[in-house]
């Protein structure tokens, strides 16, 4: 453990009385509670924290922000090892564990720095030059090559362990940002009454107010944001939120918000989530993200310790850390000046400052005197270092001369990037600045107004006056009309900047550090032809790593107009998107994951099934029992073929719940059915249920289902459980806009009944036993496709139908939804004399299949009415949904694959869905291929497998032998074409 | 993006299924097969603005035309359907 040699003694918004412990690549460090990773390294005197993505170079820490390059690391272990985390962002806790990324076998000494010798490959476009021929070695060689070599850190390989959230919020003003201008901002909608949300991503409150402090109404900075901090806190409808990154704005003023709620603690307590996904809503935004000072390019800029001057700032002054003893400064403007004044007030050396402007200031003049440091006009050319820092600066300095600097550390100011990011993601380009040589918003999205730094002004008094200003209008907008009080006021300072880039000189001049971007590789690109941004970003991956070139873009741009002799608004910006910063993939999930990734819906029997142990099957959002094994039931065959003989020799009974039903009420109710249906239901009877199937109007079967006359002007309609959502939007479409003139009206009841299948020569008897016995069942009283309403024992009231799926004497009966499990239970103990049995899903399907009936897998979005053996239903007597369609010619051809049964020659043989049909003898392929297997099982009536099939003028062809050629399983067998009803033909058991 | 209903008020894009081109009209029985053909198959594909079907599922079931502005999202108009709504029958 090693003492914090490079902690200042007093100041700082640390905690000195709570130290934390904290790993770095093996070695223990001690930190205190408000650093962050990256000021803890620093104050231990760390510089090294990485090495680069494509040349494996030594990296120090470059910012103190979000738009950290450099000084990205693997953070905690196990499943929780986060990589490219920035260390400059994550907060210190105790214990922390964090490892460096891209070396090895250490990050002192690591092999692949190799890579710099062969730098020439890696140069713009590289993927594309070098690793094109041949071919096929991209995938076995180049790419494993390049992942090993090049990339950023590991993912944990194992499932994540946290929690995440998705929260919705609603506001009158968001604010991105609690700088000066953001907390203006604030107070002022705030105190006309606006609902606010205020969202900062830092742990801390003030922005740059916390390392740059300054004077605002008379009050030290921090005195002042505490004031106003808690006059915010004493509102009821302010929100303040920390570790909160606004990262998008979306249609209708919705906004991306990432919390970050427990990332400061080792893993979440329990039952918390470690990051929430905010929705905000929010009538009005303003941007008051601040503004990211940007490098100036040139040889050896990436070398540890060449930091930017606002982050040495924000390291001695917040975290009283030291990133140097001896420290020389690059400015190109008059804010670069303060991080001397900073540095001379803590105690430190300063080496001497470049200045790249032809005129200082007096009061700076008088600075560097009483400092006793040289200012010199001119440029840094070179740095010369290596991975334990700076060691020595050159200059190059104006008229020609060059001097050297020795410094252990070196401040670079190149002038400062508005935040655009966020006022340009709906396609907006910002506007070019010369005054203060940025981008600026030219516009921003609907409601949004960007304040402060964010807009350009750069000074505290013109920050606080924008910020204030935009907050009261955004709280009018949002129609809040009291009073905002009076403006915090502060001097503005002077800004006075000389644009400059880049420093031609000798060695690796970094534009994108994270990518490896070099000034050169840009010129490359220009000279080859790459013109368009959008082309260099792309070519050279300029920007394109995860810190999408905050600190980069702009000096791209810059050297790619120089090089053009453009200007730097004619070179143009590249498109923003969000997000702003990273968001985790699982904090967009959320919740939604694993056996959460969707809805789970139960049938109203479910508990029961699984007392009865069930095992389930997903079907769509539902888990329907797929069958009931029994003790010695060596397989699913055995069990479901059980189930089959007990339905067809006795009674079983089926929870068909998950069927869509639809109560169709109105005097029209019948007008409307017959114009969805393909066959008419104005002419059903009131007691009787029909089969019905319905087109898409294309002429295509979209579904099918029974649909029961109860009454005069109310039916219950049926439809399969894949589509009973998709039908009922289907149907309010044709009432709502396509037949307004109905009176009719739609009530999804799926959810309200429960349904059960009773089936077998027994399901009289057993029913007898369940409904009043007032009711008369026999065949006279309640014939085949009789439906009614039946009063059961004990007075409860069920909709009774006598249909069949099974092609056995069989009743549907509906009970409210929340006596379904009795319905069950009753059944059971009402059927043990007849030996009732519970079937599943399979053995359902299996009877199916025994008497032909379509489902699924031939109602496929392919096959006309025609095609399943329904055509004759296709009423010609009235207009319904799809009939002209249907009657195109390639809807009524003759040589059409239509429904048939298949069963194999070799009766042992088990027949598989998906097997092609070729006819004898012939070749298989394509120009063959007459068909397909759509549905199989097991026949324990016919002891052998049977199917159904979609097979080209199948109808036509009954009895003829075919092959079934299945390539995928290896194999090709004979079968017969034959009548898809393979039970029962003519339906005597199911009207008996 | 958000949708003002007007029977449920403003709710998110989550809630609502789109169709599309509300412009073609369903042809009479008689209309013929062309006509037909162009209703189903036909369709505007509008860079600005165009009256489009969405459904409320989420909310109340109802469907709407929406005027919208496809380059934007800008949403300039929300009407229910003809026969959308209890007691909105067409007589
Ligand atoms: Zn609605």
């Amino acid at each position: 453990m090693t003492s914090q040699p490079n902690r200042l003694p007093t100041n700082g918004l640390i905690d000195r009385s709570t130290a934390l412990s904290f790993r770095f690549d093996g070695k223990n460090f001690l930190g205190f509670k408000g650093d962050t990773l990256a000021s803890a390294l620093v104050a231990n005197g760390v510089k090294l924290v990485g090495r680069s993505f494509k040349y494996h170079r030594p990296r120090g820490i470059l910012t103190a922000g979000s738009e950290e390059p450099n000084a990205l690391v693997e953070l905690r272990s196990g499943a929780r090892r986060e990589p490219n985390t920035k260390a400059t962002t994550a907060e210190l806790y105790e214990g922390l564990e964090a490892a460096s990324q891209n070396r090895w076998p250490s990050l002192n000494f690591d092999v692949m720095s190799v890579n710099q010798l062969f730098a020439p490959i890696f140069v713009a476009g590289f993927y594309y030059k070098t690793f094109m021929w041949p071919a096929k070695f991209w995938e076995a060689i180049y790419e494993p090559a390049i992942r090993r070599a090049a990339g950023l850190g590991r993912a944990a390989g194992v499932s994540d362990p946290d929690h995440y959230d998705k929260a919705w919020a609603h506001c009158d003003v968001v604010i991105a940002g609690s700088g000066p201008s953001g907390l203006a901002a604030a107070l002022a909608a705030a105190r006309c009454g606006a609902r606010v949300i205020l969202c900062e991503e830092d742990f801390a409150l003030g922005g740059r107010l916390l390392a740059d402090g300054g004077t605002i109404d008379g009050l030290p900075a921090a005195e002042w944001v505490t004031r106003a901090v808690a006059e915010l806190e004493a509102m009821p409808d302010v929100r303040i939120m920390t570790r909160t990154t606004l990262f998008g704005v979306y249609d209708g003023g919705t906004y991306g918000a990432i919390e970050r709620v427990n990332d400061h603690l080792p893993a979440p307590p329990e039952h918390q989530v470690r990051q929430r996904l905010w929705r905000i809503v929010a009538k009005r935004c303003v941007v008051a993200a601040g503004a990211i000072e940007r490098p100036i390019v040139f040889a050896g800029n990436d070398t540890p310790g060449v930091m930017m001057a606002s982050a040495m700032r924000s390291y001695i002054n917040r975290y009283a850390a030291t990133p140097a003893r001896r420290i020389a400064l690059f400015t190109n403007n008059e804010d670069g000046w303060r991080t001397a004044e900073t540095a001379i007030a803590a105690g430190l050396q300063v080496a001497a400052v470049i200045d790249a402007r032809p005129d200082v200031s007096p009061a700076h003049r008088s600075l560097a005197s009483k400092g006793g440091f040289p200012v010199l006009h001119g440029s840094v050319s070179s740095v010369d270092g290596g991975k334990n820092g700076v060691r020595k600066i050159s200059v190059a300095l104006t008229g020609g001369a060059r001097a050297e600097v020795e410094a252990d550390g070196l401040a670079v100011s190149g002038g400062w990037n508005p935040a655009v990011g966020l006022t340009s993601y709906h396609r907006g380009r910002p506007k070019w600045r010369d005054d203060i040589a940025a981008f600026v918003p030219d516009g921003a999205p609907p409601g949004m107004v960007a304040a402060g730094a964010a807009n350009g002004a750069f000074g505290l008094g013109a920050c606080l006056r924008e910020g204030f200003e935009a907050g009261a209008a955004a709280a009018r907008d949002a129609g809040r009309s009291g009073s905002t009080g009076s403006m915090p006021v502060a001097d503005d300072e002077a800004f006075s900047i000389t644009p400059l880039w880049h420093v031609a000189g000798k060695g690796k001049a970094f534009v994108d550090q994270q990518h490896d971007v070099t000034a050169s590789d840009v010129e490359l690109a220009q000279r080859e032809g790459f013109q368009s941004v959008e082309h260099l970003k792309r070519y050279t991956t300029l920007g394109m790593a995860t810190d999408q070139g905050k600190t980069s873009n702009v000096a791209g741009l810059a050297i790619m107009a120089a090089v053009s002799g453009k200007s730097i608004p004619e070179t143009g910006t590249t498109i923003c998107r969000p997000p702003y910063v990273p968001v985790a993939i699982g904090a967009f999930a959320g919740h939604h994951r694993d056996e959460n990734f969707h809805a789970t819906r139960l049938t109203p029997s479910h508990h029961w099934a699984t007392e009865q142990g069930a095992v389930f099957v997903d079907t769509g959002l539902w888990k329907r029992a797929q069958w009931y094994p029994r003790a010695g039931e060596k397989d699913w065959l055995e069990s479901v073929t059980r189930e089959v003989k007990a339905v067809r020799s006795g009674v079983g009974f089926c929870d068909v719940s998950t069927l869509g039903k639809i109560d169709v009420h109105g005097p029209d109710a019948g007008a409307f059915l017959d114009r969805v249906y393909i066959n008419a239901f104005s002419s059903l009877a009131v007691g009787k249920a029909r089969y019905g199937l319905m087109l898409r109007e294309d002429g295509i079967v979209y579904d099918d289902g029974t649909t029961s006359r109860l009454a005069e002007d109310h039916y219950f309609l049926t439809t399969t459980t894949a589509k009973a959502g998709l039908v009922m939007q289907h149907l309010e479409f044709c009432r709502q806009v396509l037949f307004p003139e109905l009176d009719v009206h739609l009530t999804s009841v799926s959810d309200q009944w429960a349904q059960f299948s009773i089936a077998g020569p027994s399901a009289r008897k057993l029913l007898q036993q369940i409904v009043d016995e007032s009711e008369d069942l026999s065949n006279e009283g309640f014939p085949f496709m009789g439906a009614r309403e039946v009063k059961l024992r004990g007075g409860l009231k069920a909709r009774l139908f006598r249909i069949s799926f099974s092609g056995e004497l069989a009743f549907e009966i509906s009970v409210p939804a929340r006596y379904g499990e009795a319905m069950a239970r009753n059944l059971m103990i009402a059927g043990e004399p007849f030996g009732v049995t519970p079937y599943g899903t399979e053995a359902l399907g299996v009877m199916r299949i025994e008497k032909g009936h379509v489902a699924g897998p031939e109602l496929n979005g392919t096959t006309t009415a025609g095609d399943l053996g329904l055509g004759k239903m296709m009423s010609t007597k009235k207009d319904f949904i799809g009939r002209v369609m249907a009657g195109r010619e390639a809807l009524v051809a003759p040589n059409r694959q239509v429904v048939v049964g298949i069963k194999p020659i070799d009766k042992a043989r088990r027949l598989r869905s998906g097997a092609h049909i070729i006819p004898k003898g012939e070749t298989p392929g394509p120009d063959n291929d007459q068909g397909y297997v759509t549905s199989v099982c097991f026949s324990p009536v016919l002891d052998q497998w049977i199917g159904l099939g979609l097979v080209e003028r199948g109808r036509e062809r009954i009895g003829e032998i075919v092959r079934a050629h299945d390539p995928l399983r290896g194999e090709d067998y004979d079968v017969e074409l034959c009548n898809p009803v393979f039970y029962d033909p003519d339906g005597g058991r199911q009207r008996g | 993006m958000r949708i003002v209903c007007p029977f449920c008020g403003e709710r998110e894009l989550g809630e609502f299924t789109y169709l599309g081109d509300a412009k073609p009209q369903r042809p009479a029985p008689d209309a013929g097969e062309d006509a037909v053909y162009d209703y189903v198959y036909l369709r505007d594909n509008i860079a600005g603005v165009m009256g489009e079907h969405w459904y409320h599922g989420g909310g109340c079931r109802t469907w709407l035309k929406v005027t919208r502005n496809t380059l934007t999202h800008e949403i300039s108009a929300v009407e229910p359907a003809a026969g959308a709504g209890a007691g909105q029958v067409v007589k």
